[in-house]
């Protein structure tokens, strides 16, 4: 029949059996599907350079936060007849008390000009650097991304004065405004922190604060462009469009495809502002419009030491190399994390 | 492209307006008077001397009062170098900053595209290696942090170990060529580690492209396909580097010129600002503001032109 007929559409009826059961055993997917997460996970996992750095994060995040609570000395404290010791030397009042047959815990990076334990002091120091960083860093996630992606959806003439806002906001020399608003802001702070109802500012500082807030309202702006990119990019892309051709609602869209893949972006752009954060403050705390004392900051202490280098260099060199390494391996934890988790990047 | 750079140079504009009203309205938030600190001076003293520089008239008019002026380039007097015009003082400490930002950005270009390429061309491999740790570690380096340690190494450390009573390098002041060497180092390292990466990953994004294939394919030998077509292409990030690096390098001279005692700009508005002196903050401002700006325009600008492949929008 077959030759006879060779042009028609005849077909094979075997083509249309039902599949027996190891054929269909064979089309089931073998493999747990990996999510987004487990897979950027995995290239971060195998990044030696990206574990390293975290590892030395977080001894570092020990360092601040947990090793100064069983720490025997405070930061503010001055022990009188211990100033200016060399580390691992006593006070006189500290010999007599050795002498006594008393255990004195050792100064292991001595003390400064007001017989404070220094150790601690660069415990704290780190404390308040991190913390500026960490927290600068979030809120700045925060604003820029909700600002970048209400402008990016919303397109049109809001996408446009929206835009046209961050443009001058972004030429404008960040530095000059943050080293004028940083002072401005400390004293109306400080008369609010003594209102009854802002007695939490007091425990903050008021100069912390002041610094979060300036950091906040100038750095937001990059990541309201980075996020306003992506999600523009985004929502034009064939998978969204695929998504919407099979009926998903916005909702949906939003939730799997665009945040799913915009979040890799955000999630970098966090890790990287934290050291920029970091730099900046030590950088104002250098200038003397930092935090204010005794509380000590790395920039603080830096600059405390610079005058008496000669004699006491490790005062400055500890917290100097300390600054430059915190901001090293956040930067290099961030590379890390962009190799894992941005999906452009992949490959 | 003539709209474009209109539009860039008015956003520009509006953005030198935007910092002198700024500055304007936040300083005088600034609780503290440019005479409060002065305990010599009665309090007539003081109402008279806020008198003579205007200082008693209500915020408004003294804004209106001072963008006219400005307009017509007067900056007024300082408050505190009491008989020295804002512009005077400018016209002679800005050259200082500006001479130490120059031989800056030159070496930072000098040492970081050839190290760039370097690193590149050789990817992977050790020299690679040793460029991308060098560059890392230079980004995380503070400019007050290494100005510090250099001041400290070359000004006592090694004069110590020597057993020498002189410094190795001077240490104030910018009088001779000797002097430039650290503050410009300190200045330098950021920016020059900087464009090293951003010069090879460019390059390397370069590299990948088609048009390198195909001058490969015809025979041409690797450097003359480096010199040629690459680096021509790879050299356009590095170029819009120049704003910001510009920005950085003020940042940077405000510690820089007060560590290392060289009568700058910086020093000049960072002291402005713990005195209160307020024309001599809206001077310095507006000065650095609009030269990081006019290079931010210049950059975009040009950027469009030497890359024909943006599209104008």
């Amino acid at each position: 029949m077959m030759h006879n007929r060779p042009f028609s559409l005849h077909i094979d009826p075997d083509d249309f059996a039902p599949a027996t059961s190891e054929e269909k055993e064979s089309l089931v997917i073998m493999r747990d599907s990996v999510s987004f997460w487990k897979d950027g996970l995995r290239r971060l996992v195998k990044n030696r350079i990206a574990m390293v750095s975290f590892v030395i994060i977080m001894l570092i995040v020990m360092f601040a936060y947990l090793l100064p609570v069983f720490w025997p000395y405070r930061y503010e404290q001055q022990i009188l007849g211990s100033e200016n010791l060399a580390p691992f030397k006593y006070g006189e009042t500290e010999q007599a008390r050795i002498d006594a047959g008393e255990k004195v815990f050792p100064h292991i990076f001595g003390t400064d000009k007001n017989g404070r334990d220094f150790a601690v002091r660069l415990m704290m120091g780190t404390r308040i650097s991190l913390t500026v960083g960490l927290v600068c860093a979030a809120l700045v996630l925060l604003v820029g991304s909700t600002y970048g992606a209400i402008a990016g959806f919303a397109g049109g003439w809001v996408d446009n004065i929206m835009m046209r806002i961050t443009d001058i906001l972004y030429t404008i020399p960040d530095i000059l405004l943050i080293i004028l608003l940083s002072v401005i802001i400390r004293d109306p702070l400080k008369e609010l922190s003594e209102v009854s109802g802002f007695g939490w500012m007091q425990r903050v500082g008021p100069n912390l604060l002041a610094i979060f807030i300036v950091f906040v309202l100038l750095y937001w702006v990059g990541m309201a462009r980075i996020t306003r990119s992506q999600v523009l990019v985004l929502k034009e892309s064939e998978f969204v469009t695929a998504a919407r051709a099979l009926g998903a609602g916005n909702g949906r869209i939003i939730r799997n495809h665009l945040l799913t893949n915009c979040i890799g972006t955000l999630i970098v752009t966090t890790t990287l502002q934290i050291p920029s954060a970091i730099f900046t403050e030590s950088f104002l705390s250098f200038v003397g419009l930092g935090v204010a004392a005794p509380m000590p900051s790395l920039g603080s202490l830096a600059t405390d030491a610079v005058k008496g280098m000669n004699t006491f260099p490790h005062l400055l060199l500890l917290p100097a190399v300390l600054i430059s390494v915190i901001i090293l391996v956040f930067n290099l934890f961030g590379d890390g994390l962009r190799d894992a988790f941005d999906p452009k990047l992949k490959n | 492209m003539l709209k474009y750079a209109l539009k860039r140079i008015v956003t520009g504009l509006l953005s030198i307006f935007m910092v002198a009203t700024l500055t304007f309205f936040l300083m005088n938030l600034v609780p503290g008077g440019p005479f409060v600190a002065e305990k010599s001076i009665s309090a007539e003293a003081q109402a008279a001397l806020a008198a003579k520089y205007g200082l008693d008239k209500p915020l408004l008019q003294r804004y209106v009062t001072y963008m006219t002026d400005l307009l017509k380039g007067d900056m007024g007097v300082s408050l505190k170098q009491r008989g020295r015009t804002v512009s005077d003082i400018i016209f002679t400490k800005f050259p200082v900053s500006a001479s130490l930002a120059a031989v800056a950005v030159v070496i930072s270009l000098l040492i970081g595209i050839p190290l760039g390429c370097l690193a590149a061309y050789n990817r992977g491999k050790i020299p690679d290696n040793i460029i991308l740790v060098l560059a890392t570690c230079g980004i995380a380096i503070p400019s007050f942090i290494s100005s510090v340690l250099l001041l400290y190494s070359f000004g006592m450390y090694l004069p110590d170990l020597f057993g020498l009573d002189h410094p190795i390098l001077p240490t104030v002041g910018l009088s001779t060529a000797a002097n430039y060497i650290m503050p410009v180092t300190a200045l330098s390292i950021y920016p020059t580690a900087y464009i090293t990466r951003l010069m090879r990953s460019s390059l390397l994004d370069v590299m990948g492209q088609d048009y390198i294939r195909t001058a490969k394919a015809k025979g041409l030998p690797t450097s003359k396909t480096i010199f040629k077509h690459a680096l021509r292409n790879a050299l356009l990030p590095v170029v819009t580097y120049v704003g910001p690096m510009l920005a950085g390098l003020m940042t940077g001279s405000f510690v820089v010129e007060k560590i290392f005692t060289i009568p700058g700009l910086g020093k000049e508005f960072v002291s402005s600002i713990t005195n209160r002196d307020y024309t001599m903050i809206m001077g310095t401002t507006i000065v650095l503001a609009t030269l990081v700006i006019t290079a931010n325009v210049i950059v975009d600008i040009l950027y469009k032109i030497i890359d024909p492949r943006i599209k104008l929008k």
